[in-house]
């Protein structure tokens, strides 16, 4: 059953102000309502000004996107009632939105690339922030922090040309990606992304979801849902055309029975702003290299593989951190980083510019320089970022390698070894004679507990198999 | 020179909401000078309730633009003038706290919104106040209580901090007891103000003069029409009359956009104001709401009991207006109708320098008269086409029909304000000569 | 022509209370002026309006907040420096 998906994407700007007004956006540490001011608190009387940089931001998107920015935009007023929204109405961008039809690549669930087709992006504020509380007397009550109230969001609106959760998800990353080289977003701040998502089965209604604030959150609740649909389906029932909650702790979708989404939105343009003009400013907005276009350089530039290319430079960070290591050998620092060091950084919860570049190129030179085994590579970077999570200072490699003793030694220490080991095991040596492939690897293994991973296990090998050879002979 | 206003006069008409009973103030044009400002135009430290049992209680913590201007002038702001609700109503009897009287004649409205000041200037209370024109909300009671008010070209005079009725329409503007005061008022308040999106930069500098010979003056057909009362008509033609011999040149036109023009204002005023009024839900300020129930319940119940009920309708006008399906029929036809009258306006000045007629109907009704919605809308009829229009328009005291004030209402061209003084000014000159 | 019922909707959507008693009267004031608006039915558009305010812009720079004193002294409900509001559901 074809699965049809379209997603509404809220990216928060980060600029130094908010959309209407001069209020900081920095507010996250900082207590409720101490970046408020009679504009974003909705004071009666105060009037809105346009944030020329978000404008510009929201612009910089449109390009990279592709998208056809309008002759004349302009705001226009969402009038609905909900304690968070201090006006009564949302200022955004309604039947003349910033820019319109674009596209975007990415890849499809078959490997291949495809187009997804881009709506509009539009830009709006955010509302305020609602705490739910429990009173003494069992009646619930919302604290709201208006902190939140004004933070300039631009909207991406696809069309609905996405088949699978796992293509909305890899259509998500590339997207934060792309806003995170355009230098207008950061995807570390909470919150900073929200998603709807419409998805239906083909021939069948279509469900909005709303309420996803996480990558994965998308993928599983899209998920969820095309099962709770088929199950409908293949039950008898008809899917009900409606909009649903995300609930992010327990997975699923919830029907909503909010009155909000029902309402009637009543746009008008907004008579406190005046139209935007801005389609001439394109030419003076350069683009940053984009991800796609990274990638491209990366196999050229660094000869690595295009799977090490995309994992590189699908984030921002990543990209110029691993620039900045690849050093004389780049094919060797795209295998430690994408293959061993992300894993690692993930385990820990830790963040890529947590990690010293040059702390990390001391211990590609090591391994180069084929001073260490690749599984002492492996624990000398785990010791390094176990300490620094640990709140600790982050030892130097070669510090590390000679306390633990992981130096790869010279060969002529583990003939010793060898020798010990051959005379161990008649049955495996007398099986290697025999042709049994599996022997030498067994002896190999038994060596290399023997010198605790010091020595290189092909070389082990190699030894092995002369003195065996030696031995037939 | 720096002081302290005392401020005792006598409120016999109930023209004020809050008052100072004393006032500091600065050194500047407006030194030692009272006035009152009408009560939707935000003062700090002074509690601001458009007229409404929504926002009693309700301090804010800024000045509007204006205030901030009057006081670097050194004005003692003494008090807060009373209002229809909102700015809704042509007779000061839809306020929360009471209506305002007639200082003519008590039994009688002062006209409305802006009743409060016109009746403050016209008792002898204050020299100037600040009033607010939406429709006609200045120039009304300015005519009904014998005194001068100009609604200032769109967008000369800053926004911020007026408590929004109709964004598009409405404009701050001064009323007093002659042009030449109304005059020093605009050189005050006309500065530009960033914080106002709308905002133009086109300061008012100019001392009013009394030279009219060669202005061409014309007179819309539409404003001697069947719903004006032959008596006002007649003191206003009079009063023309009076203008053409000090050397005014006097021609006849018409502007057929304003049989729709009521209806056009109605709709655009209802469909902001239904907009700009959803914010008073008792959360951040006025009475406080109930938390315990529900957010949809408790706004709907405190709205309900909080709102009057001329700004409950003309909520529920709007509501409706801007509602799906009906969007096309009324609003966008509404802006379609704006433009049309903007346009015959610019077309009509091109041929004259301004345009004279009366500024109401009738003279001031009695208190309760008006007691059907619709009647008391088309008594709008001749004020609301320069709102729409965006251009300056005054009114003039020129006569008295029953005993009552009659106001002469001067229309100009966009940002020609000054022009509009002049003429008022020039005709107070000849009604003294 | 709207009923009392479609009144009794849009008041919904204005979060109004309109008191039962209150509905009709209402309900024939509100008929009549929405007659009265029949008149723009036939106004036809002369044209675009001219846009001679364009792209007013303010500059990405932090101007200072209101204190929290400021914000919450009109607040009728407060909790720590939230505002308290009714619940939602």
């Amino acid at each position: 059953m074809k699965v049809i998906i379209g997603l509404e994407i809220h990216c928060q700007l980060n600029t130094n102000t908010k959309l209407f007004c001069g209020c900081s956006t920095d507010y996250r540490d900082d207590p409720p309502n101490t970046h408020v001011c009679p504009v974003c608190l909705g004071l009666p009387g105060a009037l809105p000004r346009v944030n020329r940089k978000a404008v510009e931001y929201a612009l910089r998107v449109a390009k990279a996107l592709n998208l056809e920015v309008a002759d004349a935009s302009e705001f226009s007023r969402k009038n609905y009632f909900y304690p968070d929204l201090p006006k009564g109405y949302q200022i955004t961008q309604y039947d003349r939105p910033l820019a319109e039809r674009g596209i975007i690549e990415i890849e499809a669930d078959d490997g291949t690339p495809k187009d997804v087709r881009i709506t509009r992006i539009h830009m709006e504020e955010d509302p305020g922030r609602l705490v739910h509380k429990s009173g003494r007397d069992r009646a619930g009550y919302s604290l709201v922090d208006y902190n939140r109230s004004g933070i300039p969001l631009i909207e991406i609106v696809t069309e609905p040309d996405l088949r699978s959760p796992k293509e909305a998800r890899r259509f998500l990353n590339k997207m934060r990606a792309t806003l995170e080289y355009l230098e207008v977003f950061d995807g570390e701040r909470e919150g900073a992304i929200r998603v709807d998502a419409n998805i239906s089965l083909e021939g069948h209604n279509r469900v909005e979801c709303k309420n996803i604030s996480s990558y994965k959150g998308v993928e599983k609740a899209l998920t969820f849902e095309i099962t709770r649909q088929k199950n409908q389906i293949t039950r008898g029932h008809e899917i009900a055309r409606e909009t649903r909650h995300f609930n992010e702790g327990r997975g699923i979708t919830m029907s909503s029975r909010s009155k909000e989404e029902e309402t009637d939105y009543r746009y008008f343009p907004e008579p406190d702003l005046r139209p935007l003009h801005v389609r001439d400013w394109l030419d003076a907005i350069t683009l940053p290299e984009l991800p796609d276009a990274r990638k491209v350089r990366f196999v050229e530039q660094y000869g690595i593989s295009i799977n090490h290319a995309r994992t590189l430079t699908g984030d921002m960070k990543l990209a110029n951190f691993y620039e900045e290591i690849a050093g004389d050998d780049p094919v060797l620092a795209a295998t430690w980083v994408a293959d061993t060091l992300l894993g690692e950084l993930n385990y820990r919860d830790m963040k890529i510019d947590q990690v010293p570049g040059a702390r990390f190129a001391d211990l590609l030179a090591l391994l180069k320089a084929d001073a260490i085994t690749d599984r002492a590579g492996v624990d000398v970077l785990r010791t390094m970022l176990d300490a620094h999570a640990g709140g600790g200072e982050m030892e130097m490699p070669s510090v590390i390698v000679d306390r633990l003793g992981l130096r790869k030694a010279a060969g002529d220490e583990f003939d010793d070894v060898v020798a010990k080991v051959v005379e161990a095991h008649p049955g495996a040596v007398a099986d290697y004679h025999r042709g049994k492939g599996g022997a030498l690897n067994f002896l190999v293994g038994q060596a290399m507990r023997e010198t605790r991973g010091r020595a290189d296990a092909k070389d082990l090998g190699r030894r092995i198999k002369e003195l065996l050879d030696r031995k037939e002979a | 020179m720096a002081g302290t206003y005392h401020f005792d006069a006598e409120d016999r008409h109930n023209a004020f909401i809050t008052r100072a009973d004393s006032a500091a103030f600065g050194d500047g044009r407006l030194s030692g000078i009272p006035l009152a400002i009408k009560d939707n135009i935000s003062t700090k430290g002074m509690q601001t309730t458009c007229g409404s049992r929504i926002l009693e209680g309700y301090i804010p913590p800024y000045d509007a633009h204006v205030v901030e201007l009057l006081r670097k002038e050194g004005a003692a702001i003494v008090g807060k003038t009373n209002l229809d609700e909102f700015g809704m109503g042509t007779t000061t009897e839809n306020s929360g706290f009471g209506p305002t009287t007639n200082p003519h004649d008590p039994a009688r409205v002062p006209g409305g919104s802006s009743g409060g000041s016109a009746a403050a200037v016209a008792a002898g209370m204050v020299p100037m106040a600040l009033g607010t024109d939406t429709g006609g909300s200045i120039r009304c009671p300015a005519a009904f209580c014998g005194i001068v008010g100009l609604k200032p070209t769109y967008g000369r005079v800053s926004r911020y901090g007026l408590i929004a009725y109709s964004n598009s329409l409405e404009q701050i503007g001064p009323m007093a007891r002659n042009a030449a005061d109304v005059s020093t008022l605009m050189v005050i308040l006309c500065r530009y103000d960033a914080r106002d999106s709308t905002s133009y930069d086109r300061p008012y500098a100019h001392a009013p003069s009394g030279e009219i010979r060669g202005m061409k003056i014309g007179i819309p057909v539409e404003y001697f029409g069947e719903g004006v009362d032959p008596p006002v008509a007649e003191c206003v033609r009079d009063a023309i009359a009076t203008l053409e011999g000090a050397g005014a040149v006097i021609e006849e036109c018409s502007i057929p956009s304003m049989e729709y023009a009521l209806a056009a204002y109605y709709v655009t005023c209802t469909s902001e104001a239904s907009s700009n009024l959803a914010r008073f839900d008792g959360v951040r300020y006025g009475p406080a709401v109930e938390t315990k129930r529900s957010w949809h319940d408790e706004f709907q119940e405190f709205r309900g009991e909080h709102f009057g009920r001329e700004v409950q309708r003309r909520i529920m006008l709007g509501t409706f207006a801007l509602s799906a399906g009906y969007y096309g029929k009324y609003y966008a036809k509404a802006q379609m109708a704006k433009e049309n009258v903007r346009r015959e306006f610019e077309r009509v000045l091109k041929s004259v320098d301004v345009i004279a007629g009366p500024t109401m109907p009738t003279v001031a009704f009695r208190l309760g008269e008006k007691s059907d919605p619709l009647s008391m809308y088309l008594s709008d009829v001749l004020t609301v086409p320069a709102n729409l229009a965006g251009v300056p328009a005054i009114s003039v005291p020129c006569g008295r029909v029953e005993g009552m004030p009659v106001g002469l209402q001067i229309i100009g061209r966009h940002f020609e304000d000054e022009v509009v003084v002049d003429a008022a000014y020039a005709f107070e000159q000849e009604g003294s000569a | 022509m709207v009923s009392e019922r479609e009144v009794e909707t849009i008041a919904k959507l204005a979060d109004i209370r309109i008191q039962k008693e209150e509905l009709g009267e209402f309900t024939v004031q509100f008929n009549a002026i929405l007659e009265y608006f029949d008149i723009l039915d036939r106004v036809e558009a002369a044209g675009e309006g001219s846009a001679d305010l364009i792209n007013i812009f303010r500059e990405d720079e932090v101007q200072p907040s209101l204190s929290v004193d400021d914000v919450l002294a009109n607040a009728g409900s407060t909790e720590d420096t939230f505002i308290k509001g009714p619940r939602v559901m």
